[in-house]
This record gives structure tokens, C-alpha cells and sequence, in this order.
């Protein structure tokens, strides 16, 4: 079983079906106990960064995540949620993240379009993260208007490129984290979220071939 | 650098594909949840579903098919038509829209693009401009109503206004080249394209293959929008994406 944590930022539907059609059970859910239980927990979301962390934080939602990293099973950010990994943001003032991962969040700034929006190339920094298993790199689809410096070059797994290197994809032991949403992402996409998903185990048992 | 997308549009009324699709192994043509899958699969970037229902139960048959839609694709889709409240767009994305289209609404209603932005944020408002050239002016002018109303606004400032709102992207049809199949209008997309900082999708008039490339080179578009050539299977996506790889155009 898969939790998707639910804890009102965005729309959850798509990641759930996604990881419905890759063969795995998903639960969106706020419950505490629920997500603690699952094999894998996905920490998605849209929205601002500040807004983001409030909620996990008056919901209690915000230990249950760092619990669960400690916990050792494989968790899951992805785009927002990726953020809300690190240290800090700079979104709107100073906010504190969950400090699951050292390091920040900054706006974009410069000469080009903001937000990062639209199909972008992944470089895999880490070829041998199980994240990239039989896969090759290629485009990803991106929106957001901030960026995550990792603290720590071993954390930055893969990397795109607007006008500069871009942090598209973070790991530490058991905790990812996706700029790009992999849900909107095509074969690529999928085939990542897929790859994160089966360090869980819990997949829906294939039929066997004959 | 990101890639320039190629984006089918959708005309959908009642829940059910108008204007013939000529798509052969489909269970069902008209379905288009059924349709926006095969797109997907063949390499489509994106997904543009206009809603051109009439009636309230239309609309409401619209939102289950941007549910069934969400759960079957793994590309991003925009639902434009009828819309006119942000609640109408709170409705379309929590379905599983990622983006929503506004175009008559905008223009009577401002508020409804800055409001929207504000609330969703800019990338899930796309402002959809039709655009017809003035020769009086020498310039082109906005029509609303698909395209049935002029309304004495010049595009160009239009489209500086909705970025100033907060539109995220323009999605710009230029009436003089839709429905021709002589390319993309270049010259308006170009001057949007120079006029705004947000990205333009340029649509109306592909006709055939290089058509694309034109409008990518010579116009700076960041996406191009067609219908009718990929309905009926006069070119596929991948043919396209294969000529602009050629030409060395980014694409997925």
C-alpha cells in the first residue's frame, strides 16, 4: 500500500491513479497511523511553500513525515513536497521545511520566463540511484518558479538545464524527491515513479508468463 | 532548454468528440478520454479539451470526463470553454485539469484571469486569444464569442494586459489562417510572441509538416496547437517531432 499524504495542497488524483496504473494499491490520507503502516509514502503538491508547511505542521502531519523517513521506507516528494524536503525557503520570507535534506529553496531570477514551465531534459548525475534503473534520461515536464540547492552533492541525483543547472531529482538512502511531475511525464515519468515505487516491494503481484 | 510542444485540441460537446475523428482501432471515437489516451501514446506534450456544450448538463458531463481524463494520461491537459467563475475553475481542477483556458470570460471580466492566477497560480491560466487582422488598423483585433464578436481591443495590448494579470500563457489563434491549411500565422504569432514574456501557443492554419518549423523559428512560439491534421491522421506527431528533430529544434 502506497499513502499519498493528503494535507490540502492540490490535487491528488492524478498521482493516485498513476500509481494505481503502475500495479500498486494508493490511499490519499491524513490519517497518521495510515501512513505510518504503508510501505510507501508520497509527499506531493502544489502551492506555496509557506502555506505548505503550516499545514503540515497544524495537522501534526509534519513529524508524521519525518517519522516516517526515519522509519526507513522509501518516501517521495514530488515537486512542492520535493521542497518541502530541504532546510528552508526563502518563498515569501524565511520558512523553515522539514530539514530532511540540507539545504534551500530559491526563486528563479533573471532574464527568462518564470515560471520553469514546459518539457524538460533530465541529466542522471547518479547513474547507478535505483531510481534510473533501465532508463536513459529524456524529457520531464516542469512547473515551479523555485529551485532546491542541495547542501550535499551526493544528494543531487539528476539534474535539467534553464539557464543553469536545475535540481530536478534529490535521494538520500530512502528519501526522493522529483522537481518534475513524474505523473504528467509520459513513459519517462511513469517509469521513474515506477522505479521509486518498487523499492517499497509492495507491488501488486504480475501475472506470471507461461 | 525546454522543448517546443506539440498540443492536439479536443473539441468536445456533451462529453462526446465533435468535428470527425478519423482514428481507426478505437473502441469508440467520440469518447474523448479514449482519444486524449491515444494521443498520449503517440507523443503528444500536451492536451487542449474545449467544452462547446451549451447546457448546464453539458458542462456538468465535462467534469466527469476531465476526471476519467486525469486517470488515464500522463501528460498535462487544459480544459478551456464556457468558463466564467473561478468557481468553474476550482471545479475543473480539482476533476484533475491542469490548466484552464479562458477567453470571452476574460474580456468581459478581468478579475476572473488575476483572480484566477491568485488563487491557482499564473501557470494553470491560460488566456485564449482570437485574432483577426484590422487592415483599417494594420494591426489585429480581438474577437470573442468564438470568433462570432469583434470587440474594437488590438491584440497585442490585450495580450501585454493578460500578462499583466497574471496569465500564464496565451493561447493565440489567429482567425485569418484557421481552417486554411496554410500554415500558422506567423506574423501575428510573432508579434505576440515579441509583445509578451509568458509563452505563446500558437494556433490555426497547420496544413502540413513544416508548417511547424515555421512557426517555431520564425515566430518564437513555445508550442503549437492543431486539430484537424492529427484527427484525421494527415500527419502524425511523431512525423512532426521527427521533421523538427531534423531541423534541430528541441522536442521530446
Amino acid at each position: 500500500m502506497i499513502a499519498i499524504i493528503d494535507y490540502g495542497m492540490g490535487n491528488l488524483h492524478s498521482v493516485s491513479k498513476a500509481v494505481e496504473r503502475l500495479g500498486y494499491e494508493a490511499v490519499v490520507t491524513a490519517d497518521p497511523q495510515q501512513i505510518v503502516e504503508a510501505d510507501g509514502a508520497i509527499l506531493p503538491g502544489v502551492g506555496a511553500f509557506g502555506d505548505a508547511m503550516a499545514n503540515l505542521r497544524d495537522t501534526g502531519l509534519d513529524e508524521v513525515v519525518k517519522l516516517y523517513a526515519a522509519s526507513g521506507k522509501p518516501i517521495l516528494g514530488i515537486c512542492l513536497g520535493m521542497q518541502l524536503l530541504f532546510s528552508e525557503s526563502e518563498e515569501y520570507g524565511k520558512n523553515e521545511g522539514l530539514g530532511l535534506l540540507p539545504g534551500e529553496v530559491i526563486r528563479f531570477s533573471g532574464d527568462f520566463k518564470i515560471p520553469h514551465m514546459g518539457w524538460n531534459k533530465l541529466s542522471f548525475l547518479q547513474g547507478n540511484s535505483p531510481l534510473f534503473r533501465g532508463l536513459e534520461g529524456g524529457h520531464v515536464y516542469f512547473v515551479h518558479s523555485f529551485h532546491a540547492k542541495t547542501g550535499l552533492a551526493s544528494d543531487l541525483l539528476a539534474t535539467t538545464d534553464y539557464y543553469g543547472p536545475v535540481t530536478a531529482i534529490v535521494g538520500r538512502g530512502n528519501v526522493y524527491g522529483m522537481q518534475f511531475h513524474p505523473e504528467k511525464s509520459g513513459d519517462l515519468g511513469m517509469a521513474l515513479l515506477g522505479n521509486f515505487l518498487a523499492l517499497s516491494g509492495s507491488g501488486k503481484p504480475q501475472t506470471a508468463m507461461a | 532548454m525546454l522543448a517546443k510542444r506539440i498540443i492536439p485540441c479536443l473539441d468536445v460537446k456533451d462529453g462526446r468528440v465533435v468535428k470527425g475523428v478519423n482514428f481507426v482501432n478505437l473502441r469508440d471515437a467520440g469518447d474523448p478520454v479514449e482519444l486524449a489516451a491515444t494521443y498520449d501514446r503517440e507523443g503528444a506534450d500536451e492536451l487542449v479539451f474545449l467544452d462547446i456544450s451549451a447546457s448546464v448538463e453539458g458542462r456538468a458531463t465535462m467534469i466527469e470526463v476531465v476526471k476519467r481524463t486525469a486517470g488515464e494520461i500522463t501528460i498535462p491537459f487544459t480544459v478551456g470553454g464556457g468558463i466564467s467563475h473561478v468557481d468553474d475553475m476550482t471545479r475543473l481542477l480539482r476533476a484533475g485539469a491542469d490548466k484552464i483556458g479562458i477567453n470571452t470570460a476574460a474580456i468581459k471580466n478581468k478579475s476572473l484571469v488575476s483572480d484566477g492566477a491568485r488563487r491557482f497560480g499564473s501557470q494553470c491560466i491560460v488566456v485564449a486569444i482570437d485574432a483577426k487582422f484590422n487592415s483599417e488598423w494594420g494591426e489585429w483585433e480581438v474577437y470573442t464569442h468564438g470568433g462570432r464578436q469583434s470587440t474594437g481591443i488590438r491584440a497585442l495590448e490585450w495580450a501585454r494586459e493578460a500578462e499583466k494579470l497574471g496569465a500564464g500563457e496565451l493561447l493565440l489563434t489567429s482567425m485569418d489562417a484557421d481552417g486554411t491549411k496554410d500554415g500558422f500565422d506567423v506574423k501575428l504569432t510573432a508579434a505576440v510572441s515579441n509583445s509578451v514574456g509568458i509563452p505563446v501557443i500558437a494556433s490555426g492554419g497547420a496544413g502540413l509538416i513544416q508548417h511547424f518549423h515555421e512557426v517555431f523559428e520564425e515566430a518564437r512560439a513555445d508550442a503549437a496547437l492543431a486539430a484537424t491534421i492529427f484527427h484525421y491522421k494527415e500527419m502524425t506527431i511523431q512525423e512532426v517531432k521527427e521533421d523538427l528533430r531534423k531541423k534541430g529544434v528541441e522536442v521530446r
